[in-house]
């Protein structure tokens, strides 16, 4: 990499104009005597920061915290109010696939029309013709008017004019998700190309997972301005770790919880404790915690089993575990009281996770209560971590170097 | 002037998005681009019938021509205001109809209204090389004009980009434009002598010096560039003279001032262009 700058980003600064009422009629505005009312706000204060060449660069943030806007700017479709961008090199965008298609014309005329949109000459074109058809795999429909295609033809189209215009600098903002996996591959495979023939690439997305590995550089957006700039999978973590469990909501379920069983004995609550027995939303990878179900029983409840469930928050079963394994044998259960489960280490990886709980007769066939997610908690990174997936083995890389040639020893 | 630069540098898109608006202009009509000659000829009988036929407007003799017919000499005018409304109302349109586009990528935005322009000069051009044949059946000779003609089209050209590209901001701003702009092209019509001969208001102004009124009727009638431009075609293909030197002239100065008060305008304004859309 080498160490020119392929974006210059200075004290960039955008405002927008809210409009409490839209100045786009004469009338209006002559009634206002030419001013239009409206506020200021700022969607970028003063960000400065270099984009290297040949960087794959990640722009992270929330949404509304400035990425896009920024990204916009790159591209010279907004203009800073303050501040300048300098970019070295020619700068492609992928904002919307298929932007400047015209229904009515083929496929054919509007590769030539969106290729010279986004700057390609007509010799370029019809050089990188047959490629561009043949990587959006839509050979037989080329001449047919683009608004017969279905949605993923003209996004597969749209996208490979894009990418065969063969930019120093390509601007993304969330296209990844175009098509099915294996279009997706073709797209990843792409951008690998793209970074190994030395092009700089810029990365707007909220697929954290994927900016980790396919990006070298990170720059974190919050509000329109800058919190940190840095390697990639440094500066992810740190957001994730932030950001996670800030809007899905942690703790005991207020909604989306599912509750059945016979009710002779209920789950009053249910909760993770923290190393120094506290309740705790937030926890890292390895933390000793324990898992704690209350109860109460309306009657005397003879033999009964306690069981756990953890999914991720889209839906993945991580772990289940009950009484009758491993447990002790409960004779009864009578009154209020709680069960504990004690983890000594946390084997997961930073996610957010629900709790699911329930008490069964020793059978397990017969359920008194069952609460379906009824705990929220997020694990972040802890001291060890792991690279991906949902699980922290915890285990440790060794190399027999004795068994590598005697070469990498020099 | 990097105008100049930009314009080259985007040639390419130019042609591209020229060639969109003319191919998608009547695609999936049944006539496709006969409909560019049917709608003038269509009204051209129209306005035959009205003003030839009923109102009986004095038809000119072409002079050394010698040609007398209405709907040849409504044609002469109509044919230039015809290309001039239409692409004054296109290039007025273009950034908003376009808005995907501005929203999307970056390209040099005044491509747009130039292409929108273009488009309507192709059918402009088919229009004429019909009206000369008109003109060639009849017996008149157009034909050593034709240098000259493509001249004035130029001219023509530029004077309404101009106009496209400060009303195509314009509307961004201010939607009212183009209804505005719809009322205005009516008078705009009717104060310029297409299906009526200039005689008539030589006629009205010479009545009103009689009736002792020095209202300046003709001073001003002819301050609008596009008597000018319609005095020029029509010396060319109606009369087969040259056209006078002032209405040249006239026309240069318009187009030029035109040019870059468009310019100006669209270059100080387009920086929030996008937001505004």
């Amino acid at each position: 990499m080498s160490a020119t700058p392929a974006v210059e980003i200075d004290g960039v600064s955008k405002r927008f104009r809210l409009y409490r009422e839209r100045n786009q009629s004469l009338k209006a505005a002559l009634m206002r005597g030419g001013r239009a009312s409206y506020d200021e706000y700022w969607a970028l204060k003063d960000v400065s920061f270099e984009i290297a060449e040949g960087s794959t660069f990640a722009l992270i943030g929330e949404n509304g915290s400035g990425k896009s806007t920024l990204l916009k700017c790159i591209a010279r479709i907004l203009e800073p109010e303050k501040g300048s961008i300098r970019t070295h090199g020619s700068v492609a965008a992928l904002l919307e696939l298929g932007s400047g298609f015209h229904p009515e014309l083929s496929g054919r005329e509007n590769v030539f029309l969106n290729g010279s949109i986004l700057g390609m000459s007509k010799r370029e074109l019809e050089r990188k013709f047959d490629e561009i058809v043949h990587f959006a795999g839509i050979e037989p429909f080329i001449d047919q008017p683009v608004k017969n295609y279905s949605s993923g033809m003209y996004m597969r189209l749209g996208f490979s004019v894009a990418i065969n215009v063969d930019p120093e600098i390509l601007l993304v903002d969330e296209v990844l998700a175009v098509g099915d996996a294996a279009f997706q591959d073709k797209c990843m495979e792409k951008f690998v190309e793209f970074r190994e023939a030395g092009k700089t690439v810029v990365i707007v997305s909220h697929a954290m997972g994927s900016m980790r590995t396919l990006c070298d550089q990170a720059a974190w957006l919050d509000k329109g301005t800058l919190v940190e700039v840095g390697r990639a999978d440094t500066i992810v973590d740190r957001y994730v770790d932030k950001e996670h469990g800030k809007d899905v909501g942690t703790g005991p379920a207020t909604t989306g919880s599912s509750r059945i069983g016979s009710g002779e004995a209920l789950l009053t609550d249910v909760a993770v404790l923290d190393r120094n027995g506290r309740p705790a939303t937030r926890f890292r990878t390895g933390d000793p915690v324990t898992i704690r179900m209350g109860y109460e029983c309306s009657e005397r409840v003879e033999r009964p089993a306690f069981a756990l469930a953890l999914d991720t928050v889209d839906g993945m079963r991580v772990w289940a575990h009950h009484t009758r394994d491993g447990g002790p044998d409960i004779p009864f259960i009578e009154g209020t009281g709680h069960i504990d489960l004690v983890v000594p280490h946390l084997a997961l990886q930073p996610h957010t996770y629900d709790l699911s709980a329930r008490i069964l007769d020793h059978t397990l066939t017969h359920t008194y209560d069952f609460v379906r997610h009824c705990f929220r908690f997020v694990v972040e990174t802890g001291d060890v971590r792991e690279s991906g997936g949902v699980v922290a083995l915890g285990g440790r890389w060794r190399a027999d170097l004795s068994s590598l040639p005697s070469e990498a020893a020099v | 002037m990097s105008v100049v630069a930009d314009l080259k540098n985007s040639r390419a898109l130019l042609v591209n998005l020229t060639l969109r608006e003319v191919r998608g202009k009547y695609k999936r009509t049944l006539l496709g681009q006969g409909w560019s000659l049917l709608n003038p000829v269509a009204t051209l009988l129209i306005y035959s019938l009205v003003f030839g036929f009923v109102l009986r407007v004095p038809v000119p003799v072409g002079n050394p021509s010698g040609v007398a017919l209405f709907p040849l000499y409504l044609a002469c005018g109509l044919l230039p205001w015809t290309f001039f409304s239409n692409a004054l109302t296109g290039g007025m349109n273009a950034l908003l109809g376009n808005a995907n586009l501005l929203r999307k990528v970056y390209f040099w935005r005044p491509t747009l209204v130039f292409s929108s322009t273009f488009s309507w000069n192709v059918t402009f051009g088919i229009e004429l090389l019909v009206l000369i044949v008109a003109m060639l059946v009849v017996g008149a000779m157009p034909l050593p004009w034709i240098p000259l003609l493509v001249v004035a089209v130029v001219l023509l050209t530029v004077f309404v980009l101009g106009l496209g590209l400060l009303l195509s901001v314009a509307n961004v701003y201010f939607r009212d434009t183009q209804h505005f702009v719809g009322i205005g092209m009516q008078l705009w019509f009717y104060a310029t002598p297409i299906v009526y001969p200039y005689s008539l208001i030589q006629d009205q102004a010479a009545r009103m010096r009689a009736d002792g009124n020095d209202f300046p009727l003709e001073f001003l009638y002819r301050l609008n560039p596009m008597e000018r431009f319609v005095s020029v075609f029509r010396a060319m293909l109606y009369d087969n003279t040259w056209p006078a030197w002032q209405d040249l002239a006239f026309c240069v100065a318009a187009a030029a001032i035109s040019l870059v008060v468009g310019i100006a305008v669209f270059n100080r304004t387009q920086h929030r262009l996008v937001e505004e859309l």
